[in-house]
């Protein structure tokens, strides 16, 4: 049976790993994931999870390891956090090219120059076009939640996943959380089979050089060159959507908790003006929400569950019957707009939706963001839209200009 | 391979998994220890050497092969025969067996077309 106990997003996501019965563990300290990995090897040296933990050097070799012990068939896991995930970006390539079901916690921390342990999710935004799939989880729930459906969906689509939430909003935060049956886990997740078994009687090469074109090996088969190898990728990560609407729906009938949706909604059958962004910010969203309906704003949520594969087919029926459209974003594409919302307009581009859609910036490097602050941007906005001020601007919340 | 055993055909509600249908036994990029795994490497060659075996230094009972070129070449295409061979299916053209050899017994020569 499962059980309900009051706990951080870092304990969350450290039973979650136990749960999945992880093999390997590497992950070298940073604030503000290092309670995560102090977790594990709590476990691993008690004998309650039966799994490797190595010690490295950085975060670098912490990836490194991980890629390593997938290759050769072990189910791991790590977790990192801001410059931490940035010193992995080489790694980060490398693990989903060489198309290995890694599942990473990065508990979102703003990043430098200047020094902030404070949450925005700048780190793992800046990192989104590396191969992973991205899902944010909105409370500790989803982190528990998240992480087990990840190895599930990862060993599958054969990909990496990050699993992203906020630093110390949740990581660091204390919510009940309902943690599934071991058994239950044990018989959603079967054990992991890596794509290729590697043995002393076939040696093999992994990740040779591939020239620009394509090559006959030795056998005289034709082998992918390296452009059909980034394709197999890419075209892994765009047909993955129907895979984690299925795992989502298997979970929910073992749980009674619904993932087989990429978004989350909030309020949004009638619904004029729509909030949207990722983690714990469209989570406050839902209390702005509430404050905007008292003043006779029909305001409602779309939460932004997974960021990669994008929901290109459910963003713009999310948002199709809205008037105006806000996008809340902890992070920021230098000398544009917020990643998310470029994103979104993506999406919306030919499908007739033409609502206005503005972009807030807001919380960066922990800065506060209150309800009230975010329901009184969207009211100076809507006010703005009635006085045919420009529109589609970034609109940074709280900050001293 | 290419998918989890394991999940073949398994009912999620009323639907079934098949989301790696497609059988790809290279899902990362992988090669055999073998000659030839990377195809003919021979046609990146613009340059061939030609050897002119009447000018080869006699070492071995005065036969004609000295084996500076075998030493010197970098991708192991020329054979320890009398006369010496090269593989001109992997010999990449580049050089260096004409400017070691002591005797100026091989030229390179531009490929054709």
């Amino acid at each position: 049976m499962s059980e309900v106990q009051i706990m951080t997003g870092n304990t969350a996501a450290a039973l979650a790993a136990k749960l999945c019965r992880v093999q390997v563990v590497a992950a070298y300290p940073i604030t503000p994931q290092t309670s995560i990995t102090e977790m594990l090897s709590q476990y691993i040296e008690s004998g309650a999870l039966k799994a490797e933990y190595v010690r490295v050097e950085s975060e670098h070799s912490a990836l490194t390891v991980c890629i390593s012990a997938s290759s050769v068939g072990a189910r791991a896991f790590t977790s990192t956090s801001s410059h931490g995930l940035l010193y992995m970006h080489e790694q980060l390539h490398w693990a989903a090219g060489s198309r290995l079901p890694i599942v990473m916690c990065c508990v979102n921390r703003g990043v430098g120059a200047p020094w902030s342990i404070f949450n925005d999710q700048q780190d793992s935004v800046s990192q989104r076009d590396t191969g992973w799939l991205q899902i944010y989880c909105r409370d500790n729930q989803e982190i528990i939640d998240t992480v087990i459906q990840s190895y599930r969906i990862a060993e599958e689509i054969y990909a990496p996943i990050m699993v992203c939430y906020d630093g110390f909003v949740l990581s660091h935060t204390m919510m009940p959380v309902d943690i599934p049956d071991a058994e239950l886990v044990h018989s959603f997740l079967p054990p992991y089979k890596p794509h290729t078994i590697l043995s002393a009687a076939s040696p093999r090469n992994i990740n040779p050089v591939l020239f620009p074109g394509t090559r006959r090996n030795s056998e005289g088969i034709l082998c992918d060159g390296y452009m059909e190898m980034r394709y197999k990728l890419q075209d892994a990560l765009e047909r993955s959507r129907d895979l984690i609407a299925a795992v989502g729906m298997q979970y929910f009938k073992l749980t009674g908790r619904d993932y087989s949706e990429p978004l989350w909604r909030y309020k949004t059958d009638d619904a004029e003006v729509l909030l949207t962004g990722m983690g714990s910010i469209a989570t406050e969203s839902t209390v702005a929400a509430d404050m905007l309906r008292e003043q006779g704003i029909k305001a409602g949520v779309v939460g932004v569950r997974i960021y990669r594969p994008f929901p290109r087919k459910a963003i713009p029926k999310a948002l199709e019957n809205a008037r105006a459209v806000f996008v809340l974003e902890k992070d920021i594409s230098y000398g544009y707009e917020g990643a998310l919302c470029s994103d979104i307009k993506a999406a919306l581009y030919g499908t007739g939706i033409n609502a206005p859609l503005h972009n807030f910036i807001a919380g960066l490097g922990g800065r506060d963001v209150k309800a009230r602050e975010i329901a009184e941007a969207v009211r100076t906005s809507l006010a703005e839209m009635k006085n045919k001020k420009p529109q589609n601007k970034t609109i940074w919340i709280n900050c001293r200009k | 391979m290419g998918r989890n055993p394991a999940y073949a055909g398994q009912m999620v509600g009323d639907q079934r998994i098949n989301y790696m249908e497609r059988k790809d036994k290279n899902i990362s990029a992988m090669s055999t220890p073998a000659i030839g795994e990377a195809g003919l490497t021979g046609d990146w060659r613009d340059m061939k050497p030609v050897i002119d075996h009447s000018k080869c230094i006699p070492s071995v009972k005065k036969k004609p092969a000295c084996y500076l070129c075998w030493l010197y070449c970098p991708e192991g295409v020329i054979k320890v025969s009398i006369p010496v061979e090269i593989d001109m299916d992997y010999c990449k053209g580049c050089g260096i067996c004409a400017e070691e050899c002591p005797a100026k017994a091989i030229t390179m020569v531009n490929e054709e077309g």
